[in-house]
């Protein structure tokens, strides 16, 4: 692993991608992408569970999905890696308390699959891991309770306010690409929180959308790639307000054209899906769509490079109630597709 | 400088008002007086019923009345159907006491995992706590002054 320039990594015996595991629920399998996904529920909560146990069963399932998928065992994992919204990381650390592998928990709220992927892919580089896991989870009503209102509580929500995603993304990534994915993690970027000073909740993707940009203009100045190197570039849940002021952002920096951006949040759901408004957040946001829809375009040939920057929304219910401003964070991550020629 | 300064927070929440979309401002307040006006109509219907079959004077019919709405918020709220109502409606639907039985409600659902208790006993009060606070407060300032008018003026 070695620096370059000021807030990026890159890998050099990069990690590779073993299996992804995607639970989804209820209105996430029936979005646009939900065909995709390897576990869809009919609804939110699991029967006798509470909203916040069926969080941890949704993140318990998609390792268990992906484990299976790599017909690995949880004995031979040798670390965990994984981030959620709730109070304390009660989901990952609650939730995956049962395959009894080492575990690590993270936080960088939405921006969190990020994160976990860094460290998996720093552990299995060095040699500290052959097989880690990471993945983030969230649940619409966990998050809504912790942060909002109450689930039948009746509130008109702005135009600017953005869903929860429910479900969990998990990936398995390893030292060797035999029995792998054809992918592999090659560079990381690890964001600045940046504070424009927004301070209303409702206002996620105006408050991220500054960290997004800086990670981005980052990566391209400290890799020496453009924009025009990667077939894909998604933000983890600007929405679609967030993405538009990303735009504008990217072209003051001189970033225009840019057709391959895209954010996560804008794919999950459908804007005529009810109650999604400006689009999908939370920290299965970006792992669902990744480890689904936009890996399986790796996995296909479409996509030969891929840059994932998830984003997110620095704030506590304290902190919002203290009304302090919500700054941003955004952490990106590069996959590249290995071709046949490399592997032989 | 990760923290903008000053003038750029400025100019950058200049930037984000334009990609903001307008909340529907006319639409939200004839859906608010139509829906508003339409739980008070069948307030009015429930309170008739009191009066014409129970008896009671137009004055006493108001309690019971009250009641019944309270009752049947809290009924829909249960079967999820007042949140979407109330997100369609908006201040039409939090106005009248129906948006207060919902508030107590919601809340009272939502925490009752945590026991009877420390769920439902410390948290229905959460979102209508500060209603009934100021509520009181300024009914008793507002009965102060009157009180103070009638006897020394």
């Amino acid at each position: 692993m070695s620096k370059l320039g000021a807030q990026t990594w890159e890998f050099q015996r990069p990690p590779v991608l073993i299996s992804t595991g995607t639970v989804a629920g209820k209105l996430e399998s029936e979005g646009p992408i939900g065909h995709l996904f390897d576990v869809k529920h009919s609804s939110d909560r699991v029967e006798n569970l509470t909203w916040e146990q069926s969080e941890q069963v949704f993140f318990q399932e998609a390792v268990h999905v992906a484990l299976q998928k790599a017909n690995l065992l949880p004995q031979q994992v040798d670390v965990m890696v994984g981030g959620d919204l709730s109070a304390q990381l009660t989901s990952s650390y609650l939730g995956l308390k049962q395959f009894s592998v080492p575990i690590l928990g993270v936080y960088s709220a939405c921006a969190s699959i990020c994160e976990s992927l860094f460290f998996a892919s720093f552990l299995v580089e060095n040699g500290f891991a052959k097989v880690a896991v990471a993945g983030t989870s969230s649940h619409t009503s966990a998050a809504e309770r912790q942060f909002r209102y109450p689930t039948e509580y009746g509130v008109q929500k702005p135009p600017t306010a953005q869903r929860t995603v429910t479900g969990s993304g998990v990936a398995i990534l390893g030292d060797s690409p035999a029995a792998a994915l054809p992918i592999r993690i090659t560079h990381a970027t690890v964001g600045k929180v940046m504070d424009y000073g927004i301070s209303n909740p409702w206002e996620m993707g105006a408050a991220m959308a500054p960290a997004a940009a800086h990670t981005l203009t980052t990566h391209f100045k400290d890799t020496g790639r453009s924009p025009a190197d990667y077939d894909c570039i998604a933000t983890g849940d600007l929405g679609h307000i967030g993405h538009q002021i990303l735009r504008k952002l990217l072209a003051d920096e001189g970033y225009t054209h840019l057709t391959q951006l895209t954010d996560c949040g804008i794919l999950i759901f459908d804007p005529n899906q009810p109650e999604v408004f400006s689009g999908g957040s939370g920290g299965a946001c970006c792992s669902l769509v990744t480890f689904s829809h936009l890996i399986d375009r790796m996995i296909d040939g479409q996509y030969k490079r891929l840059l994932i920057s998830a984003t997110g929304a620095l704030l506590s219910t304290i902190s919002a109630q203290q009304h302090e401003t919500i700054p941003g964070i955004s952490h990106a991550i590069a996959f590249e597709r290995i071709e046949e020629e490399e592997l032989k | 400088m990760t923290t903008a300064s000053k003038n750029e927070q400025k100019a950058y929440q200049q930037t984000i008002k334009k990609y903001r979309p307008a909340k529907p401002m006319g639409k939200n307040m004839i859906r608010a007086f139509l829906v508003g006006g339409l739980i008070c109509e069948i307030g009015q219907i429930v309170q008739w019923f009191f009066v014409k079959f129970a008896h009671f004077s137009i004055q006493d019919a108001g309690n019971p009345t009250v009641a019944v709405m309270i009752f049947l918020a809290a009924c829909l709220t249960a079967l999820g159907v007042y949140d979407k109502f109330a997100g369609w409606a908006g201040a039409g639907s939090a106005v009248p006491v129906t948006g207060f039985s919902n508030t107590m409600t919601s809340a009272a659902m939502e925490h009752r995992a945590e026991g009877w208790v420390a769920g439902v006993g410390g948290n229905m009060f959460k979102l209508a706590g500060p209603v009934i606070v100021y509520g009181v407060v300024s009914a008793f300032f507002v009965s102060l002054i009157r009180y103070l008018w009638i006897h020394l003026v």
